[in-house]
């Protein structure tokens, strides 16, 4: 069965500013011992949607289907959905050290969950804390247990906050820019032990980030995000070698690479992202667009384009596809 | 350090070529007060140490590391934001680490700073127009000449004129970060030192930013010293390249030489933990994958401070600092490492 | 931590020293002359000048100065011969009214001001925090909107007012309790009650209304913490994730405005007291200050610097306890 399975989600709410329709019907699924990239910049959506997959955006209007294993959560008891939260699916945050209590030992918040999930002992889920913790590679981990987050550096942080996430053996892991903090030295270090997790454990895996790079070391399937909506999904392999939407492969000419040819101009995207009080019409992505410059046509200016295949297992949402410029 | 040693770390990068240097950095260093104990204070943390290089006119100079390395302390150090504890800044040959406010007031204008968050660096309550004339009217232009000179920037950085009028909160992030820019170059100034410029900018926005500050550099022949984290954004708009670990450059010189042929065990880890955006190459490379964090600058190791995340290190690491010098590895690059790459 | 505390310490006697310099400066700068005062209005300028000699205002401001910072910790002799006057520790000498020694004029007050205190205290942190947690918990409700309406009201209410219309509602118009006079706690712990129950309201109630405020947006804001949102994502109840990962932190900032607030009102609270007409510090303190009684005012000026200075310290004290942030490595 498959382990998650999201169709048509969209999630709105009201902030000081306005309404906002933050994501507009996404859907995508994550099998066990696979890794789902899901990559956009600020205002992409990217985030919203691993909350509302939890189950944790409080205060928004959160419409469309999310499975896990078969069950419908959206629209269920929330005992039923909490039951789920830490124990089947679980959460890496980007910044540990305010994602993590300031007033608990590290052993303490992991014992916390472990114990809210299978009862027993606190002596037991104690135990059970600094197992975990020396799983993902912290050393001394009984004593580190005892220790706050505030005493853990940036990377040895991380890794609590992952090894709370593993502490209950999750099927799915939902990693929200998990290394975007760290230094590049610690994030190779991270990344190397979730893909390592995952191949022991057989873990569902999503990756939010806006780093092209980790996508493509971590990444089985990709998915694009632009305004709110989904703009591209391929596997990996395909996105970077042959990308079909116009953003895509924006993105990817104006990323400065490691290993570009010498004096090769960056070719950005003209513009910013759209707001998401004051969306454009249609594709989010026209008025940025160099297809729709050069070729403008109605149609992006009047629906939200919708994903369509262009491939096997590779999907667009632009509404010029095939046309060239 | 004796002062042999000091010739061959003193020269920055430039072997032979120090006099056309725009900027010259020497035995830099900023040691910080450390924490109060009960009777006195506990031992300074040494933030940037021992740091020398030169940068030339119209050149770029990518200054590279890891968080703590003391990039952004050096980069304030140059501008005088902060007063070194050591070593001395020459700019255009006058050194400006022992100047007064008044005399260095005419270099200063020569000598600018973008920072990393365009917003909180512009004042809320100025126009575009205020903020962009501020530096100019501190040089007593008269209002006229100004005005037209505010407008050309604008234009220069890829504003329109009726942005001229708004306020900083009106802007995008990369607008904000092009006004930072234009106040910048008010001055027509020789070098601009850059801390983290794009570093919290939209991945589409950096490549206009970074793409903006190479068109300025070509017409208007500006060096920038470029601090960033980022190591393909610095391979992308740098000329050279110098690679700090907690407060020392570990390897200075040419980016190809660096980037294609990195001497320090550090660089060489660095670039192969940095992830590519392409799949197929990511499954097959070789990656160096260092243990542990970076050490912390208040209780930095002996001898080569690198030594213990490092697979190359024997007895002379643990003990002997390693001076920056020309390596093996060919050009003029130099390394600061007992056993650097050949 | 040894360290810190040393440190701290000796920085709360220096502080105290420097306010007792400033006004021991203030008083000798003014115009009355306390020997005058002392010997009464009949002294012919040779009595005077024997009990100028005799309370040592002779001697020049930095001596008089030493002998009164001494005389606090090793007490001192006044006068001298037949006059001589032995002030025991701890010696802030004499009220120039009723000759009695300072420190035992404040310690016979000082009960009455700590009730009225520690009673206030209790009231507003109960009601305050109450008040702001369901503020914050039910955000946006008609229960935040009356509570926010009603602490706007309670906290501009001046103290005077409050008592006023407490007084005529309570004991003229209803006539539930007499007109409050202090009775001591040992004597009579229901009539103390009784007695009291007016002047902690009214000292209460401003206070109450801006905890109840700061409580609110502080529960709010920590709510919004991502180490909350944590606690949710480990699929903790909602209840607890409230309870456990949300109001301690909340609280924490309260914990130091109640240290300060109490650390200040120890030593009197100056209008509740006159108002109903309660015996405590802040009375004697208003009572001394119009008839110039320089050494009362003195001693207590110096007793509510002291509080307020250590309740500082127990502050941080308390803080590096809840949070271990703030504990020194």
């Amino acid at each position: 069965m498959t382990l998650l399975e999201v169709n048509d989600l969209a999630v709105e709410f009201n902030t000081p500013e306005g309404f906002v329709r933050a994501v507009k019907g996404i859907g995508f699924t994550v099998e066990r011992g696979r890794t789902l990239g899901i990559v956009g910049e600020s205002g992409s959506g990217k985030s919203v949607t691993s909350l509302a997959v939890m189950g944790l955006h409080r205060g928004a209007e959160v419409t469309g289907s999310v499975r896990f294993e078969g069950t419908e959560l959206l629209g269920a008891p929330e005992e039923t959905v909490r039951k789920l939260r830490g124990r089947r699916m679980a959460m890496i945050f980007q910044d540990a050290l305010t994602s993590l209590h300031p007033y608990f030992t590290i052993g303490d918040q992991i014992a916390e969950a472990y114990r809210e999930h299978h009862g027993g002992t606190r002596k037991a889920a104690l135990a059970r804390a600094v197992e975990v913790l020396g799983d993902v590679g912290i050393p001394e981990p009984a004593r580190r247990a005892r220790e706050h987050p505030h005493q853990f550096s940036g990377g040895m942080r991380q890794r609590a906050m992952i090894a709370l996430a593993l502490s209950c053996e999750p099927d799915l892991i939902i990693a929200d820019e998990p290394t975007t903090a760290l230094d590049v030295t610690v994030q190779a270090q991270v990344l190397e032990l979730l893909m390592k997790i995952q191949q022991d454990r057989g873990l569902g895996i999503i990756m939010i980030t806006h780093d092209l790079g980790v996508i493509a070391r971590v990444a089985d399937d990709v998915l694009v995000m632009y305004g709110g909506s989904a703009a591209e999904q391929a596997p990996a392999d395909t996105l970077f070698t042959a990308p079909r939407h116009p953003y895509t492969r924006g993105l990817l000419d104006s990323l400065p690479r490691l290993d570009a040819e010498d004096g090769e101009a960056l070719r950005s995207i003209p513009g910013s992202p759209p707001s998401l009080l004051n969306p454009p019409a249609g594709c989010a992505f026209h008025p940025r667009c160099p297809v729709y410059a050069a070729t403008p046509s109605p149609l992006c200016t009047g629906e939200r384009p919708l994903l369509r295949q262009v491939a096997a297992g590779h999907q667009s949402a632009c509404l010029l596809d095939g046309v060239t410029v | 350090m004796n002062g042999v040693d000091r010739m061959t770390v003193a020269d920055g990068g430039t072997a032979g070529i120090a006099g056309t240097a725009l900027l010259t950095v020497r035995d830099l260093g900023m040691t910080f007060p450390g924490p109060r104990g009960t009777l006195r204070r506990k031992a300074g943390i040494k933030a940037v140490d021992g740091v020398s290089f030169d940068v030339r006119p119209g050149e770029t100079l990518g200054l590279v590391g890891e968080s703590g390395c003391g990039k952004s302390t050096t980069g304030r150090m140059l501008v005088r934001l902060l007063d070194p504890t050591a070593g001395r800044v020459d700019f255009r040959g006058k050194d400006i680490t022992r100047t007064g406010q008044r005399e260095l007031r005419p270099l200063r204008s020569k000598l600018q700073m973008i920072f990393q968050d365009p917003f909180a660096s512009l004042n809320p309550r100025q126009t575009v127009q205020q903020i962009i004339a501020a530096p100019l009217r501190a040089q007593g232009a008269a209002p006229a000449a100004i005005r037209r000179e505010v407008r050309d920037l604008v234009g220069l950085v890829g504003l329109a004129p009726e942005h001229l009028e708004r306020y900083p909160h009106q802007f995008s992030g990369g607008q904000a970060q092009r006004i930072g820019i234009a106040r910048a170059l008010a001055t027509r100034p020789e070098l601009v030192v850059a801390d983290e410029p794009v570093s919290a900018l939209d991945v589409s926005i950096q490549a206009q930013i970074v793409g903006l500050m190479e068109r300025l550099q070509r017409e208007l022949g500006v060096a920038y010293v470029f601090i960033a984290h980022d190591l393909a954004v610095v391979k992308h708009i740098s000329h050279r390249v110098a690679v700090m670990y907690l407060g020392r450059i570990v390897e200075i010189g040419d980016k190809h030489e660096v980037y294609g042929n990195p001497a320090h065990p550090y660089t060489k880890a660095l670039l192969s933990a940095v992830p590519l955006p392409d799949p197929a190459a990511e499954r097959v490379r070789e990656r160096i994958v260092l243990l542990g964090d970076p050490p912390s600058p208040a209780n930095p190791p002996g001898g080569c401070t690198f030594h213990p995340r490092c697979a190359k290190a024997q007895d002379i690491c643990r003990t002997e600092p390693p001076l920056l010098q020309i390596t093996t590895a060919g050009g003029g690059r130099q390394a600061a490492c007992h056993f650097p790459e050949a | 931590m040894t360290g810190f505390l040393i440190r701290r310490l000796l920085g709360i006697a220096a502080t105290l020293l420097v306010i007792c310099a400033v006004t021991f400066c203030i008083f000798y700068l003014l115009p009355s002359d306390p020997a005058t005062q002392f010997c009464g209005k009949d002294c012919a300028p040779d009595q005077i000048a024997l009990v100028r000699k005799q309370m040592g205002l002779d001697a020049p401001l930095i001596v008089q100065f030493g002998h009164y910072v001494l005389a606090i910790f090793a007490g001192r002799t006044m006068g001298s011969g037949q006059y001589a006057v032995q002030c025991n520790f701890p010696c802030f000498g004499y009220s120039f009214q009723s000759g009695r020694p300072v420190w035992d004029l404040m310690m016979d007050r000082f009960p009455t001001s700590a009730s009225l205190a520690v009673g206030a205290a209790l009231l507003w942190v109960f009601f305050g925090l109450s008040a702001g947690v369901l503020s914050a918990l039910k955000k946006n409700s008609w229960i935040d909107r009356t509570v926010m309406v009603g602490t706007i009201g309670a906290a501009a209410l001046p103290v005077y007012f409050t008592a006023m219309i407490l007084l005529y509602v309570v004991v003229t118009v209803l006539g539930l309790i007499p007109y409050p006079r202090y009775i001591a706690f040992s004597e009579d712990p229901v009539g103390w009650l009784r007695n009291l129950i007016l002047p902690w309201i009214t000292l209460a109630l401003a206070s109450a209304a801006i905890y109840a405020r700061m409580t609110r947006s502080s529960v709010i804001e920590t709510l919004a913490e991502p180490y909350v949102r944590t606690a949710r994502a480990k699929g903790l109840p909602e209840r607890r994730v409230v309870a456990k990962h949300g109001l301690r932190p909340a609280l924490t900032p309260v914990v130091t405005m109640l240290g300060m607030d109490l650390g200040s009102l120890l030593a009197g609270a100056m209008i509740t007291e006159s108002l109903f007409g309660l015996p405590g510090v802040g009375k004697l303190f208003a009572d001394s200050l119009s008839k110039s009684d320089q050494p009362v005012v003195m001693g207590i000026t110096l007793l509510a610097s002291f509080f307020i200075v250590s309740s500082n310290l127990v502050v941080d004290l308390v803080y590096a306890w809840i949070d271990p942030r703030a504990r020194l490595s």
